[in-house]
């Protein structure tokens, strides 16, 4: 930022005759409105540690889930959710969510998935 | 695994065996049960239930050892690089005190994009994985048993993997965690939009366990060219990161602010720290404080960083701490030694015993300095968060380098760390979620469209896979370890001569690591007296010889120098003349044999000395002295000339003298033992008289050889001399 002296008398003008109380509510209305749209992004986007983090807690070991979520991304399906993607192959092929997991970091399960989400 | 002993090492071995089946005893973070006590007739109000094992402060040595416990959780961190020998650490922490053990990660894990696994080695910290933080649980799992008060075991969720790093912490037990976006931000480089999209997640996961989360704002003081200039950034610092997580589910009294008094002495400490930690204070009174101490301005000096502790933990007694960090007072000097965290430990401990109840005794003035401070604190972080939002956002007035200026604002000086939004690790690595979104798992944050499968999954996401780790902790994978050439076995193997053996080596923080830390002082200036010092060390035949610590006692006339080095020899316990314990009579032995021969003893403290505690203790029966067993006594008082001892003794017809020697300047102490001994010799009465010397430079060798027929030091009672004198008089009398 541009060098500038300190202008606190001069900028705190409508602050000075609120009460203390007053002075706490006004901080707080100012958090929300900087933290408010940081919620929203955290809302509405994922990451690739989020959805290894799924897969975590979907029982897959922190080697495996770092392979299904690479591959998902390379067909940019991590939009859907990995476990998303993981509960849908072992679904339709009946296997358990490891197996699926497998399924398609082989690149066999990707196709279909491909398809169902298109 | 069996239960701790006091007398037992813990045997890293036995943590390691089938780790893989071991899960953590609990979840979530535990506050200390706060409540008054009373003890040896002390009333304590911030305070806390005693431990069942623990180690006091070393002059409760002289209050019947009593060691009360303040309210507030006290934490020590812990990082020598090597978690197998952290956990003796945590061990001894625990005794003195610690219920929250923060371990610090190894330089460059927070970039590290996922997890890692195995135990390797660490480099200012330990990486952290799973098979070490149930390692470390594990071994808690047991402290936490032995001390009887559960212990917070705590890391950090920062970097490019925070959400599996907090789901590895729910899983393995962890009770407490650094989240902060704002500290990746800034000080790691991290790109800004990942940072809060991955913050979101970690917060939501560790709310689920009741994890409790410090905040990062500290690190701006610690930034900051001059600390107390970024006050009103601390404010907003907090501000966001306590809204943010509140809004990803953390419940209010698991946020915790972590404040650091940013001002030290030379400067004006309290005049400077005191507003701040009110202005602090009134505007987060929903969520907690964590209080650390001031490393901003710690030189090499222990002495003076412990000053500075103390300063800080007086903030924390006039204000408030419900957690109360404690920094190493070596931190400064990169010696890590174990005496260090304990050292931190008791001075809270000691500290905050001492301020109990301060508030019951003062207010603050509603008028002047202290309140126009605070409130201009908060105006000025007010102001700042509207020249934020004015400037488009957090974002914006990041890149615009806002933040870690080091004008007090709304000065600025054009040096704040300014970040791209499009930059820094993980950049363009954010991805919006399509409408059909989808994870069936617990305690994921945001848009979740689980609707798609079915309402009832709603509210329980897992369901859609019959529950996740979270609800089933047997669907943990563990992985030992990745890397053959680096890990915990390759690291015991190396020094398993000193593990459970009859080997023993020096040791600042490994097992066998050979450190040793000496303290010099030469008549001459710093330049000379450091070189002379590693020269001494070099003669001493210490290897890798450094510099520690320098400081000037006079330009020309003295340095004080510090220096650690290693030795390369082991001492053989099998070799060493151990002192055997005294062994005691037992009390209705002693009772009955003076019941049927008085015994009367001559006491007080010889030569110019005027300390008497120690010897009182030994006497008066409420301490438990001899006076107890029927021995009686003649006390003299203070500064007894020699003879007048073995004159009274002749007079009194007693059988014992009991002289208490203290000052051992000029080895007076010795002086004055042969000098007794020598004029009872002169009187004709040696042989009749028991000659006992006592006091805290005193040890029974030291005593004997110096004539006396025994000597008393530190924790001696009256039991211990009693018993003594009741043998000796019998072989007398046997000899007569």
């Amino acid at each position: 930022m541009k060098e500038r002296k300190d202008d606190y008398l001069s900028r705190r003008d409508h602050l000075r005759d609120m009460s203390d109380k007053e002075l706490k509510e006004y901080f707080f209305n100012l958090v929300d409105k900087m933290v408010d749209p940081l919620i929203e992004l955290s809302y509405e986007n994922t990451t690739k540690s989020i959805e290894r983090s799924v897969l975590l807690r979907m029982g897959f070991s922190s080697l495996q889930a770092k392979d299904v979520v690479d591959k998902l991304n390379e067909y940019n399906l991590l939009r859907k959710g990995s476990g998303h993607c993981v509960y849908k192959v072992a679904k339709k092929f009946k296997i358990s969510l490891l197996n699926a997991g497998k399924k398609i970091v082989e690149e066999d399960g990707i196709d279909y998935l491909v398809e169902v989400f298109s | 695994m069996k239960n701790l002993k006091p007398n037992e090492k813990l045997d890293i071995h036995d943590i390691l065996k089938d780790l893989d089946k071991y899960q953590p005893r609990k979840r979530g973070w535990v506050w200390r049960d706060s409540q008054p006590i009373e003890m040896r007739g002390f009333k304590y109000v911030q305070a806390s239930p005693s431990l069942k094992r623990s180690i006091a402060l070393p002059s409760a040595n002289a209050l019947d050892n009593i060691d009360p416990q303040p309210d507030s959780v006290i934490t020590t961190e812990i990082a020598s690089g090597r978690f197998e020998d952290d956990i003796r650490r945590m061990r001894m922490a625990a005794y003195h005190g610690a219920d929250h053990i923060m371990v610090i990660r190894t330089a460059g894990q927070s970039h590290f994009d996922g997890l890692l696994e195995g135990t390797p080695q660490g480099v200012g910290g330990i990486p952290v994985t799973r098979k070490q933080l149930r390692a470390q649980r594990r071994a808690l799992d047991l402290i936490e048993e032995e001390v009887g008060r559960p212990i917070n075991y705590h890391s950090y969720v920062s970097g490019v993997a925070g959400p599996e790093i907090a789901v590895l912490f729910v899983e393995e037990g962890v009770n407490g965690a650094h989240q902060d976006p704002q500290y990746n931000v800034l000080y790691r480089n991290i790109n800004m939009v990942r940072s809060f999209v991955d913050a979101a997640e970690s917060k939501k996961i560790l709310a689920y366990a009741n994890i409790a989360q410090i905040d990062g704002a500290h690190n701006a003081n610690a930034t900051a060219r001059d600390a107390w200039k970024v006050m009103p950034e601390l404010l907003v610092q907090h501000a966001i990161n306590s809204v943010f997580s509140e809004k990803a589910g953390i419940k209010p009294e698991l946020i915790c602010l972590s404040t650091v008094p940013p001002a030290a002495s030379p400067t004006p400490d309290i005049k400077i720290n005191l507003p701040y930690a009110l202005a602090l204070r009134e505007f987060f009174d929903k969520y907690k404080m964590r209080a650390q101490m001031n490393t901003k301005y710690m030189d090499s000096s222990t002495r003076e960083a412990t000053v500075t502790h103390v300063l800080n933990l007086l903030i924390s007694r006039l204000t408030s701490a419900d957690i109360q960090s404690t920094i190493t007072p070596d931190e400064g000097r990169n010696v890590p030694w174990h005496v260090f965290n304990i050292e931190a430990l008791d001075t809270a401990k000691q500290a905050m015993i001492g301020m109990d109840d301060l508030m019951s005794m003062l207010c603050f003035k509603e008028e002047g300095y202290l309140h126009t401070k605070k409130r201009e604190i908060q105006e000025r972080a007010i102001l700042m968060m509207e020249e934020i939002i004015e400037m488009g956002g957090y974002f914006q007035a990041v890149q615009a380098g806002m933040f870690v200026d080091s004008g007090e604002y709304p000065e600025r000086n054009g040096d704040g760390i300014a970040r791209d939004i499009e930059g820094g690790v993980g950049n363009n690595s954010v991805i919006k979620r399509d409408s059909d979104y989808m994870a069936p798992v617990t305690a994921h944050f945001g848009y979740n469209n689980v609707e798609q499968y079915g309402k009832k999954f709603v509210e329980n996401p897992a369901l859609l896979i019959d529950g996740c780790t979270f609800e089933r902790p047997e669907m943990v994978q563990f992985i030992d370890e990745l890397d053959e050439s680096d890990n915990v076995y390759l690291r015991l193997e190396e020094t398993e001569k000193y593990r459970n053996s009859n080997l023993l080596k020096p040791e600042v923080e490994w097992l066998g690591d050979g450190v040793v830390t000496i303290d010099l002082f030469f008549p001459t200036s710093i330049k000379i007296a450091s070189e002379a010092a590693i020269a001494t060390g070099k003669k001493m035949n210490l290897k890798d010889v450094e510099v520690i610590h320098k400081e000037v006692l006079h330009p020309s006339e003295g340095t004080r120098i510090q220096i650690k080095g290693k030795v390369d020899f082991d001492i053989n316990i099998d070799d060493l003349t151990i002192p055997k314990d005294v062994e005691t009579m037992s009390e209705e032995e002693i009772y009955n044999y003076v019941k049927s021969n008085p015994v009367h003893v001559i006491a007080g403290t010889g030569g110019n000395d005027e300390h008497s505690v120690g010897l009182r203790e030994v006497l008066d029966i409420k301490h438990g002295g001899i006076e107890k067993y029927g021995i009686s006594y003649t006390y003299l008082g203070t500064s007894v000339p020699i003879e007048k001892f073995v004159d009274a003794a002749i007079e009194m017809n007693a059988q014992c003298i009991m002289m208490s020697t203290i000052i051992s300047h000029d080895d007076i102490h010795y002086k004055n033992m042969e000098k007794l001994h020598n004029y009872a010799v002169e009187k004709g009465v040696r042989d009749k008289l028991v000659l006992i010397a006592g006091g805290t430079q005193v040890t029974p060798e030291i005593a004997r050889k110096h004539s006396m027929d025994q000597g008393f030091s530190r924790g001696t009672k009256g039991i211990h001399i009693a018993s003594f004198l009741v043998n000796k008089i019998r072989l007398i009398q046997n000899e007569d």
